[in-house]
């Protein structure tokens, strides 16, 4: 009985997100989403590939394509965060908790369709870029199970964390909360000009967060081994990536039952109903 | 236990208090439902009914009482009691980019696991969005219904694992007359046809009378009517209301039994009784003296609790009857 509860789960959820990707490239708003940042991403990739970096060996555009790859990996976790807040906002949280297993199955079509979309987007981005800018190390087998890996781990390390934010926000409004802290880490983060050029203190803030991460996996991934001299250490420090985000990941796991559990509970109809009369009287 | 399964009690509610800090929202409510029964809690705006329904549903944990749904207390039902139980809230908004079949169809998916030999789960989504009169939008987005097509939606959503027991709040809150009038008729078809046991909540008399075979009247905190339409009727009724003029003049009386009284107008006057009116007392009549006197009783803050006090269980009828006198 129980395996069969699980299997349930499992396939509803997976249906779930299956379903909601499709219909997210289905409408105009979501695919206007799917493209605008890929494509602004290109113009940025495009302007820089032909401005020198330091001694001269690398364009600037090259280094930043495979860090705008981790950076967007990482926006998966807020992506979360709002989908979250907003199923939330909408009802569609109270749906599923009025159904049988409702809630993990949720969460599994999230997961999915965050994931999916990712995947897309990232595609979207990658495959143009890789005719705008030259010298990357796409030939080899190794550089894509490096993205691989990178990538499942940055996901693990962030979907988790964004559930947490995305139950911590009372309304999509409040999501705008997240935004300033968010570019600022990116600020920090090395994304568009390595960080070994900024002042040492922003490059420990910037170790502590994922983004750097993901950044640097990518760039390991499709910049030749020679492009490691730029990075802290001159070196792709893998162990330290599977380090760090591995506690990100861990610390996501253990909170974020804990913390859907609490939202879950606590939504009924009078909540719900509640909420949008706050958003209403804002409208109004 | 009792042998005859339609006397099975599936849901039964002793003393159910619930307080959100120091305010009393449920003060001791009573009451049980049996299987294949339509029962509507009744009241106006803040007697306690969505509370009540939230408790009941296993979204809200009480403060005191007892409360079994199905034989289990749902504070503490897990996915297998929840596939026994269908909800329809107020107002929902979820799912507005699927499509009618295709979220019915994956809602079902939950239930598959939870079939028996006896309940065969879920319902197949064609037979349901027929059953609920989709079928001209079965591949609409939801986002696109009318108010009354989505909530016949939201029902078919609440029905779709083929609930024991399907809790509706207030189910036409926002309808137009026509889709209210259409929403009646589908509940009572399937009231009819699938026999599921039904608690509904509204504070629209007329809506009580339309749906369910029994009726709880709950206000500010307490029921304090309970019985079937015609039973609360005849138990509560006040008094019915008899004009008639005799020698050119106009004469009005309450009376428990119009139909005697009249008759002994006619053997005292004659035919020189004209122009006879009776006002048969309503239901309407008696739902608003049983929640006036309690609001009054209400914002009449000192005595509030001298009223509450001397007004519980059959005494309530009385204040009805002495608030009528009064009058």
């Amino acid at each position: 009985m129980n395996g069969a509860v699980n299997r349930t789960v499992l396939r509803a959820g997976w249906q779930r997100g299956v379903i909601e990707l499709r219909q997210s490239f289905t409408n105009g708003a979501d695919l206007f989403n799917h493209f605008f940042w890929p494509v602004l991403m290109l113009v940025v990739t495009y302007l820089l590939r032909d401005v020198p970096f330091g001694d001269g060996s690398f364009e600037l555009g090259t280094l930043v394509l495979p860090g705008i790859l981790g950076m967007n990996a990482a926006m998966a976790m807020v992506t979360m965060s709002q989908l979250l807040t907003a199923d939330r906002e909408d009802g569609t949280l109270l749906r599923a908790k009025a159904t049988p297993g409702g809630t993990q199955a949720h969460l599994v079509g999230k997961i999915v369709s965050v994931s999916g979309g990712l995947v897309a987007d990232l595609a979207i981005f990658l495959v143009p870029g890789l005719l705008i800018v030259p010298g990357l190390a796409v030939g080899s087998l190794g550089s894509w199970s490096t993205l691989a890996w990178v990538l499942a781990l940055g996901l693990v390390a962030t979907l988790p964390i964004g559930a947490v934010l995305g139950s911590l926000f009372a309304s999509t409004r409040a999501q705008g909360l997240l935004t300033l802290p968010i570019l600022a880490m990116i600020g920090v983060s090395g994304i568009f000009y390595p960080v070994t050029s900024l002042p040492d203190w922003v490059g420990w803030i910037a170790q502590v967060f994922p983004v750097y991460w993901l950044g640097l996996g990518m760039r390991s991934a499709l910049l030749p081994d020679s492009a490691a001299a730029v990075e802290i250490d001159e070196s792709w420090r893998h162990l330290e990536t599977v380090g760090v985000l591995g506690l990100w990941a861990v610390l996501g796991l253990l909170l974020a039952p804990a913390v859907l559990r609490r939202t879950a509970r606590r939504e009924s109809g009078s909540a719900l109903a509640a909420r949008r009369d706050k958003a209403l009287q804002r409208v109004g | 236990m009792t042998r005859n399964a339609e006397d099975r009690v599936v849901l039964d509610v002793e003393d159910l208090r619930m307080r959100y800090g120091t305010t009393e929202v449920l003060k001791g409510v009573t009451f049980q439902v049996r299987q294949g029964e339509v029962v509507c809690l009744l009241g106006p705006n803040g007697a306690g009914k969505t509370t009540t329904m939230e408790i009941l549903e296993g979204f809200r944990t009480r403060s005191g009482g007892r409360v079994q749904v199905l034989g289990t207390d749902p504070a503490h039902g897990g996915d297998a009691w929840r596939a026994r139980v269908g909800v329809v809230l107020q107002s929902w908004r979820d799912h507005g980019r699927w499509r009618v079949r295709e979220l019915l169809a994956h809602l079902g998916m939950y239930y598959g696991c939870y079939a028996t030999a006896r309940v065969p789960r879920p319902w197949d989504p064609d037979r349901l969005v027929a059953a609920v009169g989709l079928t001209a939008q079965a591949h609409a987005k939801v986002r696109t219904l009318s108010g009354g097509q989505r909530r016949r939606l939201d029902v078919a959503v609440g029905l779709v694992g083929r609930p024991e027991l399907l809790f509706l709040d207030e189910p036409t809150a926002g309808l137009d007359p026509v889709a209210r009038r259409a929403f009646h008729g589908l509940v009572a078809g399937l009231a009819e046809e699938w026999r599921p046991t039904i608690v509904l909540t509204t504070h629209d008399l007329h809506e009580a009378q339309q749906l369910a075979d029994r009726i709880v009247v709950l206000s500010d905190g307490r029921i304090v009517a309970d019985g079937s339409v015609a039973h609360l009727a005849e138990r509560i009724v006040g008094e019915d209301e008899v004009r008639w003029t005799h020698e050119g003049r106009r004469h009005v009386r309450r009376t428990r039994d119009s139909t005697r009284f009249a008759f002994g107008l006619f053997q005292r006057y004659g035919d020189a009784v004209s122009d006879l009116e009776v006002r048969k007392a309503t239901l309407e009549d008696t739902y608003l003296a049983l929640v006036g006197q309690r609001s009054a009783a209400h914002t009449g803050r000192p005595v509030a609790g001298a009223v509450a006090a001397t007004a519980e269980e059959g005494a309530a009828e009385e204040g009805v009857a002495e608030e009528g006198a009064r009058r």
